[in-house]
């Protein structure tokens, strides 16, 4: 392990290797990975009841920080939080004081002084939820909800246990991470999910313009021909073109970009015949992903979305978990002493 | 130890505490419920020994747990599983080892997350005691008394035995 994973691993556990923060997937082991989805697969169970609640995190409030608009990823923090039984908060930081000039730090004091224990954060800056977890209170919780172009951990989690549901597991799994992986943090963490859970071979699949300088080093091949790349594959995940995100022409137009590398019935026979399809959303039908296989047998993009619910309430429950077991022993090494 | 713990005893005792309070209380098609681990292997027997068709259901209490505040989450959760419905049904919610009685609240709120039962029998293998809430079994096999450094488990599935721990105090 490199020094800069084994600090990344320092600030997201405990001394006894309990989650107490969730930022990235640097520096966390299989093992803990695994106990991620064991988890969140009892919660899955949780999500069928006609009670779907159960009350770990009763009277702790959840402050959903998002810097950065999102539907799906901020609604189903909101909703795992509560079918955990918290009490959530939700901040449109654009409609609130940091637009009138509050600095962050001075932010995260006043919400602080709420008593909150868990912030679930989303930022257009790489490493705001890192900077957060160095300085905030003891026993609160942080968990990166996405941060620029950094990472998406709980995106890529759902992805595991979306594959994992369908597949068994991940020994012997060909996936394919297809379009805009230069803007995309959920490919950074899913690549990096992937290999720690033993995938057989990552590949991605895009333009030279829309991949990253030195892409192999994530741990993965790279294919630009999607016809050749499709071969074999048991997963293909499909990736948001990123239009806001784009500065200067990286792409001639949507519809060449849409025959090249959009996901059409043609190129997905050209994959193993079972292989699953999946999109993080939202999806721009006729440009990554043709409608048709969207909403095909194939498809599990609204199985990943239910996963997500579970995969959030199993971090979520596991970080808070590790800060009171934290404090806890911290209290009792005080008071032997 | 051995002889006092025979398991076909127990089990005996179980099994005939349960037909007399089913008789009791007019419950002809109970719904089993065991609590992991023991539980679901005793809540296994049971249902053969009282010849029930209907499938038991599994229940892990870690997400109803009282100490989430002390010791944090179990790593080891595993889904709840009850394959039917608890509204209005008569239950039987069965453990191997009843003591403080907290992991009995922590079932019956579970439970009720399932719908509203018409009523609970609790039965127990093993009462140990020393309990910490208004928690009563219905039926139990042995009332035991231990030391404050011996523990008992119940190991199994095949043999189901119990096995007696000696903690180092």
């Amino acid at each position: 392990m490199t020094v800069d994973q084994a600090s990344k691993r320092s600030l997201q556990l405990t001394a006894d290797g309990q989650l107490r923060h969730f930022l990235t997937l640097d520096g966390l082991d299989r093992a803990l990975l695994t106990d991620i989805l064991d988890t969140a697969d009892s919660f899955i169970e949780v999500g069928e009841r006609t009670i779907k609640k159960v009350p770990l995190l009763r009277g702790r409030t959840v402050v959903n920080l998002f810097f950065e608009s999102s539907t799906r990823t901020r609604s189903t923090f909101e909703l795992a939080a509560k079918r955990l039984s918290a009490d959530v908060l939700n901040l449109d930081i654009s409609t609130s004081a940091t637009s009138k000039g509050e600095s962050l730090s001075d932010t995260l004091l006043n919400l602080e002084a709420m008593a909150s224990d868990m912030f679930v954060v989303r930022h257009s800056q790489s490493g705001a939820p890192h900077f957060i977890a160095e300085s905030v209170t003891p026993g609160v919780a942080i968990i990166n909800a996405g941060d620029g172009r950094h990472a998406h951990p709980t995106q890529a989690m759902l992805d595991m246990l979306t594959i994992r549901q369908h597949k068994g597991g991940f020994e012997g799994m060909k996936v394919a991470i297809v379009g805009d992986v230069l803007h995309s943090r959920v490919a950074r963490s899913q690549i990096r999910a992937l290999n720690e859970l033993g995938a057989a071979e990552v590949r991605v699949i895009a333009p030279g313009t829309l991949l990253p300088t030195d892409v192999e080093s994530l741990g993965c091949t790279v294919e630009y021909d999607m016809q050749k790349g499709m071969k074999d594959l048991d997963v293909v995940i499909m990736l948001r073109l990123q239009k806001e995100r784009m500065e200067g022409a990286l792409l001639p137009s949507e519809r060449e970009f849409y025959r090249l590398y959009g996901l059409s019935r043609d190129k997905l026979a050209l994959a193993h015949p079972e292989c699953i399809v999946m999109h993080p959303g939202p999806i721009n039908r006729g440009v990554e992903i043709e409608s048709a296989v969207a909403d095909g047998p194939q498809s599990v993009i609204l199985n990943q979305v239910t996963n997500g619910i579970a995969i959030r309430m199993a971090v979520m429950s596991m970080a808070m978990g590790g800060q009171v077991s934290e404090r806890n022993q911290k209290q009792a090494g005080r008071e032997q002493a | 130890m051995t002889a006092l713990l025979d398991m076909n005893r127990l089990l005996d005792e179980l099994e005939a505490g349960l037909r007399n309070i089913m008789a009791d209380r007019g419950v002809t098609s109970p719904a089993l419920i065991g609590i992991r681990t023991g539980g679901v292997w005793l809540a296994d027997v049971m249902r053969k020994r009282l010849g029930l068709e209907e499938p038991y259901g599994e229940l892990d209490i870690s997400f109803y747990r009282d100490d989430f505040s002390r010791i944090g989450l179990n790593p080891k959760v595993k889904p709840s599983s009850l394959p039917f419905s608890t509204e209005d049904r008569d239950i039987i919610l069965i453990d191997d080892v009843i003591m403080s009685g907290r992991t009995i609240r922590a079932a019956m709120n579970e439970i009720f997350d399932y719908g509203r039962p018409a009523s609970i029998i609790l039965a127990t293998l093993i009462d140990l005691g020393a309990r910490e809430l208004p928690v009563q079994p219905d039926v139990t096999g042995k009332v035991l008394a231990l030391e404050s450094h011996q523990r008992v488990k119940l190991r199994g599935p095949d043999p189901l035995h119990i096995e007696l721990q000696e903690t180092g105090q």
